[in-house]
């Protein structure tokens, strides 16, 4: 007998208007629900891109449901391998011999062993006091054709230091050894998803003849090696940053981070950065205004007064994109997100002064639970937290920016945009699909 | 090496187990967790999350709350939620996190209820249990502060251990409803899939509790402890077992002894992987309809007494492989098939609480249709 249980309480607490919305945290912590919107990548899918390494997650039955699930659902399970964590290590001091010898007894049973390994310890490791040092350097010896990198499953750290997303995309390049370095290399680091090859930055350095490296598109172990030779690491995902620096002090490149952005200026400043730091001839940018006004205006001509929900799965930048909407004339009205980075303060300032009734939703507060609409709605929904809340069919089923960048990812979001709106996807069974991008067996 | 799984999938754990058994109750649940259980849970272990407004969420500890003991950071957070959406009871169920900074459920519960009035739980899983344990335990729970005394009624049945982790959405648990009101008896209350809690506060008024997986033996040990409701413990697959089972119900009902149906598994080359409980009805079908003794690995928790002397518990993919060596069949979830001996065979039996959803569209009503499986073994 499945039923809903409740038509739900009122949502005050859950909803503000963002000329009453608090910078950065516009919404009151507590408990925590989930919705069933799971398109963004996790830890194992982000570690999967390195080819051939095998993950190895050491951690409680509970935490490792997840991960392992993940990776059946991902067709990886042949590259993936568990060790748990029980209640008698917590009391025998044992976690450094659970960890060492678990992974030892794994990579000799596989069938052969794998160049790289990702080992994830967990919450229990940090807080009994585990010596990783011990641990990695013990693995090391006994495997010295092996390469070990220390990966973290540590929720609970996630508002003391670096975020587990900002860590795990760090060691993705950890296993990097240093080479020779090529002036005409460079890496884009940090994406989950392959920047796309029409976006103005992979055209910008493929024609100024930069062999260009990424990680989405290494498929041996030692095609990601060669991504050491680059001379420069540019990212543009905000969690990515913080990599590029660790890398920067490594490897002995240099890291340009330029910012994901729906503004105009913000996009052409990153450019020059771009151009300063590479010491290469500038884009040409004549007429880009121009165009993405004029897919502003066809869009807008087709879609209308339509209802549109944005969230920030979309992209890092939902903020960004209700204001570039919003200018332009289409009728923004919610946009779904938890908190509000730095890097958007000043869209957030722009749209308290000219469109304060735009609504921020959490996605997370307990009273979401009862926010999603019973019925199909008419929103037109930019991300899959949005089309879940909204219940809409219409929408844009893209996560962490789908690989777009610069005056592209404007057109690219318009176009997805009108197709969204003119076609509809079955968006109950689309959104419950971990990692969108990855394989799935579902 | 024991703890290590080179391939293999993890059980739900015993967090995710309180949650199950709950889901339906009306309640407000809450993993005591920094981040990740709520989305495993929602995604892996439960078909209904997206049908039905569960209150399940998580408390979202961060470090310094944990280091520093801040219990009142949850406290509030709970009032607070607990004042908006009027949940019938509060539960809080642990995970690793809680389990090492000696979080004390009973003396938070405490504090909850005095403060919201609202019936409190404090369930001391620690996520390092399966499924079973946790299930279990909240089931009790619900058992002994909910279950009021009343009248017996002959042949009023109480369904005891229901969760779609054992058995998905696919209506075997209406099936086993079915299979009752059939031989006769009245189903009394279902624990916990497709009741409310009016409906489990009733179960004092039944005769006899079939308990149909290890999630619901705490709750018969309750019933039998509080108003001395014998139990008996199986599951109606395959005609003779049904039969079986049924005249058992009425034995138990009218001795105040509690049963459990043991085929002879001696000598067996038919291995059943799985929840103990619900293996062992398989194990027995397959004794009784094809006249191959089989027997259990149960990789799982189980309650003592259940289990016959053939069958062993595995928890561990070494278990498991050192057990499987001569078995000529093995059923099991389809992620135990990497680690099977390459020439027997392997009949796939998926089950939600090792596989999650991968598979949830391929796992059969084994009572309503226990040849999807019987055919198969040879």
């Amino acid at each position: 007998m499945l039923r809903r249980v409740s038509d739900g309480p009122d949502m005050t607490g859950a909803c503000v208007r963002i000329a009453e919305a608090d910078f950065p945290a516009p919404f009151a912590s507590g408990l925590e629900y989930s919705s069933p919107a799971r398109g963004t990548w996790n830890i194992v899918h982000t570690g999967m891109l390195i080819p051939e390494a095998h993950e190895i997650f050491v951690c409680a039955a509970g935490c490792l449901r997840g991960v392992v699930l993940t990776a059946a659902e991902m067709n990886a399970m042949d590259r993936f391998s568990t060790v748990a964590v029980r209640e008698h290590n917590l009391l025998d001091g044992d976690m450094e011999e659970l960890v060492i010898e678990g992974v030892t007894d794994i990579l000799r049973k596989l069938p052969k062993l794998p160049p790289a390994v990702l080992v994830y310890t967990s919450c229990v490791h940090h807080f009994t006091g585990c010596d990783l040092d011990y641990i990695y350097g013990e693995l090391r010896s006994r495997f010295p054709a092996v390469d070990f990198t220390d990966c973290y499953m540590n929720p609970i750290m996630r508002k003391s230091g670096l975020t587990p997303d900002q860590l795990m995309r760090a060691r993705l390049y950890d296993l990097l050894k240093p080479r020779q370095i090529d002036p005409k290399a460079v890496a884009i680091i940090g994406n989950d998803l392959p920047t796309r090859e029409n976006s103005d930055l992979m055209r910008f350095l493929r024609s100024r003849d930069f062999r260009v490296h990424e990680i989405t598109s290494c498929e041996t172990y030692a095609q990601y090696q060669r991504m050491a030779e680059s001379a420069y690491y540019i990212s543009y995902y905000p969690a990515a940053a913080a990599g590029g620096d660790i890398l920067e002090k490594r490897l002995g490149g240099r890291h340009i981070y330029v910012p994901f952005s729906f503004d105009y200026d913000e996009i052409e400043a990153g450019f020059r950065t771009l151009t300063e730091v590479l010491g290469v001839e500038a884009p040409e940018f004549a007429g880009k205004r121009e165009q993405c006004n004029k897919a502003l205006e066809d869009a807008l001509a087709l879609i209308g007064d339509t209802p549109i929900a944005i969230d920030y799965t979309y992209s890092p930048r939902p903020l960004g994109l209700a204001l570039l909407l919003l200018d332009a004339g289409f009728r923004v009205e919610r946009v779904y997100l938890d908190s509000i980075s730095g890097e958007e303060r000043p869209a957030f300032d722009a749209l308290r002064e000219r469109y304060p009734d735009l609504t921020l939703y959490p996605t997370v507060h307990s009273k979401m639970r009862f926010h999603s609409s019973k019925a199909k709605t008419g929103f037109l929904a930019v991300g899959q937290k949005a089309a879940h809340f909204t219940n809409t069919d219409n929408f844009v089923n893209v996560v962490e920016g789908g690989g777009m960048f610069g005056y592209e990812a404007i057109l690219d979001t318009l176009e997805h945009m009108k197709d969204a709106y003119l076609h509809e996807k079955d968006m109950r069974s689309l959104v419950q699909i971990k990692g969108l991008g990855c394989e799935c067996c579902l | 090496m024991k703890q290590t799984a080179r391939i293999i999938s993890t059980y739900s754990a015993d967090v995710f187990g309180v949650c199950s058994a709950l889901f339906e109750l009306g309640g407000m649940t809450i993993m005591h967790d920094a981040s990740g259980c709520n989305s495993t849970y929602s995604t892996h272990d439960e078909p209904r999350w997206y049908d039905v407004d569960s209150m399940v969420y998580i408390s979202a500890i961060s470090e310094l709350e944990a280091i520093m003991g801040d219990d009142e950071k949850l406290i509030g957070d709970i009032c607070a939620a607990a004042k908006d959406l009027h949940p019938r009871f509060i539960a809080i169920a642990g995970t690793p996190i809680p389990t090492m900074i000696g979080f004390d459920f009973s003396a938070v519960a405490s504090l909850i209820e005095q403060r919201t009035g609202i019936p409190t739980f404090g369930f001391p899983t620690t996520g390092m249990n399966t499924y079973v344990h946790g299930a279990s335990m909240a089931l009790r729970g619900i058992a002994d502060r909910f279950v009021v005394p009343g009248q017996k009624q002959e042949n009023a049945v109480n369904v005891l251990g229901l969760t779609p982790l054992d058995f998905s959405v696919n209506g075997a648990d209406r099936s086993i409803c079915a299979f009752l009101e059939a031989e006769g008896f009245s189903v009394n209350s279902r624990w916990a899939m497709g009741a409310d809690l009016d409906e489990l506060s009733r179960a004092g008024r039944a005769s006899v509790n079939l308990v149909v997986s290890g999630a619901g033996f705490g709750a018969a040990q309750s019933m039998k402890e509080r108003f001395g409701i014998p139990y008996v413990v199986g599951l109606p697959i395959g005609g003779k077992q049904s039969k079986l089972l049924s005249q058992m119900l009425r034995q138990a009902q009218e001795s105040g002894d509690d049963r459990i149906l043991h085929a002879d598994g001696a000598d067996a080359s038919v291995a059943v992987i799985g929840e103990g409980i619900t293996s062992l009805a398989l194990a027995n079908a397959i004794a009784l309809e094809n006249g191959r003794p089989a027997r259990v690995l149960c990789a799982t928790e189980c309650p003592a007494g259940i289990l016959r002397p053939c069958d062993a518990m595995t928890p561990d993919e070494d278990d498991i492989t050192a057990a499987l060596r001569g078995v000529d069949t093995v059923i099991a979830d389809p992620m135990y098939r990497p680690i099977c001996p390459q020439d027997a065979v392997f009949i796939s039996l998926p089950t939600e609480a090792f596989s999650g959803r991968i598979y949830r569209a391929r796992i059969p009503d084994l009572i309503s249709d226990p040849q999807s499986i019987l055919k198969e073994v040879l």
